[in-house]
């Protein structure tokens, strides 16, 4: 950067430069405190540190593209013949659904994150800065919003390459992903609670093993729960992610799912308001 | 930040803290007293309760029981002021692994509600003091130890803090890093910064502190001056290797009567150990061993090798326990590591 000095220690060796005392006094006698800053900024700025850490470990990307990928072509050309008659009719179908099912699933990284944070340390440190509580975890969630939507991206064009055409066009697509955002950004808080509660990264991607793969595969994303035995359709019917994937696919296709869109988005205020207060309890007391 | 200061208030002050961890009382009814503008040590092995004491001073943790204000603001009422106040260094606040040392930096100066410019302007300038230039576009996790250590303090002082809780800050490190740590460490409190220094070694709270508390089980066994607190352990300890086993017996009578102190034969049959306190004429150790070694010359017993160290933390347990500390591996000086100081008749 620009403040490269003059200094010629050679780089790379372990013979530490002098720590320059005088400097350090300077800086310290210098002792202007600006204002705290706004929770907005306190977040936001934790967001860019969340983007930071893409750009420095971007194999955590892997889980955000690769899989998504593997969902959607797994399903169509294994499933789809024999669900739909045939693996285009079938894409139209499945795409929406795959990609909530994906998204969700991707949220319990959040919880991994939190949880790696506070082993290294680092959690303690800003628990000590005089800001916004809530702030780290909303900057965790809004960094994973960028994720999500990078998922949705990569899907989408996976998805239109193997013919999937929304008939909703581009608005219909990107309210669908908008309600997507929205809901996983929410969901994520559930994650946030266990990342803080458990004691491990394993255990935290256990229980969100167990909790995603009934929730996700009991919804309507790949079949039509009119078969399934009345006692599941009571789940699957009022599941939220069987309203989100219906108003998601609705909207793709150009309908206005006004009903499902409602409850996507009753659900996601109820797990922010159960979910926000719990976490931040266990941030303050842990 | 003067008109958060409670007038004259002390910048910690403590009075039967208490922290229970299921069972344990991890720290058990500390009073503390820290006056501003000092290094205060607090001493202890792992496991004393230094560490809880200090994340309770922090506001990380809730005391359990007890009262603890800094600089008149109580921890649990008014955490929000403390922590604008105070800052932490310890294994556990630590910076993150995964960003490099500038960005690090700037995300804290950001977080303290610096514009980038500032916060930008503040991280090269701290980089530079610290030495970490040539390092500061490189991820933490490739520091080394005592880089680490540098980072992890200047993202404690970015706002310079009026205290600053330094949690076993030259653990782990060499010689020379630990050297620079002091050195850090006395800059940062000669412009007035309050410094909570914990340590499980002696020898580190006599080079920083001023005062001492000790620390075993959740309480305090001992505070005072650093001079009153070596004089209840004496003010060193001298080992001797002789070259005749056969001469150890008549080293040992004549050491006690010189050094007027306990004198232990260590496992090794030409070894020997002494406590040597300040002498009457408050003259330090020096003198009254290199008095031994003369009388040991004139009675005619050769002596191979020989060292003056401070007592370690092992002497200090010892003296004020009557049990030694449970240390797992460390004691500062050299010749008393071998953790087998078995039970001296307590001076």
């Amino acid at each position: 950067m620009s403040t490269a000095t003059a200094t010629t220690s050679p780089a790379g060796s372990e013979e530490l430069a002098a720590v320059r005392t005088d400097d350090l006094a300077a800086l310290l006698v210098a002792k202007e405190r600006p204002p705290r800053p706004s929770a907005l900024s306190a977040s936001v700025t934790f967001g860019w540190r969340a983007m930071l850490k893409i750009k420095h470990v971007p194999e955590q990307l892997f889980d955000v593209t690769v899989f998504p990928i593997m969902m959607v072509l797994m399903y169509t050309y294994l499933f789809g013949g024999a669900l739909a008659g045939s693996t285009s009719d079938y894409l139209q179908f499945l795409l929406p659904g795959v990609l909530v099912m994906s998204v969700v699933m991707i949220t319990m990284y959040t919880g991994v994150a939190v949880n790696t944070d506070i082993e290294k340390g680092v959690f303690d440190r800003f628990r000590t800065l005089p800001i916004w509580r809530p702030a780290p975890m909303v900057g965790y969630l809004l960094g994973d919003v960028v994720r999500y939507a990078g998922a949705s991206a990569v899907m989408l064009a996976v998805g239109m390459i193997m013919g999937f055409r929304p008939e909703g066009g581009a608005g219909g697509v990107l309210a669908g992903v908008a309600l997507l955002l929205v809901f996983s950004f929410s969901f994520s808080w559930i994650w946030t609670m266990f990342g803080l509660l458990l004691r491990s990264e394993k255990s935290v991607m256990g229980v969100s093993m167990m909790m995603l793969f009934p929730l996700t595969f009991g919804s309507n994303i790949f079949v039509d729960p009119a078969t399934m035995p009345g006692w599941l359709q009571a789940f699957v019917n009022n599941s939220p992610i069987t309203h989100l994937s219906s108003a998601v696919r609705e909207l793709m296709a150009g309908g206005w799912p006004g009903e499902d869109i409602t409850w996507s988005l009753l659900w996601s205020a109820a797990l922010v308001l159960v979910f926000g207060p719990i976490t931040m309890r266990l941030y303050n007391r842990k | 930040m003067s008109e958060h200061r409670g007038g004259n208030a002390p910048a910690i002050e403590t009075s039967g803290l208490v922290k229970v961890f299921g069972d344990t009382r991890a720290v058990d009814g500390i009073d503390l007293t820290v006056p501003t503008g000092t290094v205060y040590g607090v001493l202890g092995p792992n496991g004393a309760g230094k560490t809880t004491a200090v994340k309770m001073l922090a506001t990380l943790l809730r005391p359990d029981g007890g009262e603890a204000r800094i600089f008149g603001h109580d921890v649990r009422r008014e955490a929000a002021i403390v922590r604008g106040m105070v800052s932490l260094t310890g294994q556990y606040a630590s910076v993150d692994e995964d960003l490099t040392g500038v960005e690090n930096l700037m995300l804290l100066g950001r977080l303290l509600g610096h514009h980038k410019t500032a916060a930008r302007a503040r991280a090269a300038q701290l980089l530079e003091a610290f030495g970490l230039n040539d390092a500061a576009d490189r991820q933490v996790k490739n520091y080394s130890g005592g880089m680490r250590r540098r980072i992890d303090i200047a993202a404690s002082i970015l706002n310079t803090p009026d205290l600053l809780f330094l949690d076993e800050p030259t653990t782990g490190l060499d010689p020379r890093s630990r050297n620079q740590v002091w050195d850090i460490v006395r800059a940062v409190v000669a412009q007035g910064t309050t410094v909570l220094l914990t340590t499980q070694y002696l020898d580190e709270a006599d080079q920083l502190a001023s005062r001492i508390a000790v620390i075993d089980k959740g309480k305090v066994i001992a505070e005072g001056t650093k001079g009153e607190l070596k004089a209840s352990v004496g003010a060193g300890s001298v080992h001797l290797r002789l070259r005749n086993a056969h001469e150890r017996p008549e080293a040992e009578r004549l050491l006690a009567r010189v050094l007027d102190a306990p004198v232990q034969a260590d496992p090794d049959p030409v070894a020997l150990t002494a406590r040597v306190g300040d002498g009457d004429d408050g003259n330090g150790a020096a003198p009254q061993a290199a008095r031994a070694l003369a009388e040991l010359a004139a009675a005619g017993i050769t002596v191979d090798t020989f060292s003056l160290g401070q007592p370690s933390l092992d002497e200090v347990f010892l003296s004020l326990t009557d049990r030694p500390a449970d240390l797992t591996t460390d004691t500062t000086t050299d010749t008393t590591a071998t953790g087998t100081l078995t039970k001296e008749t307590a001076a």
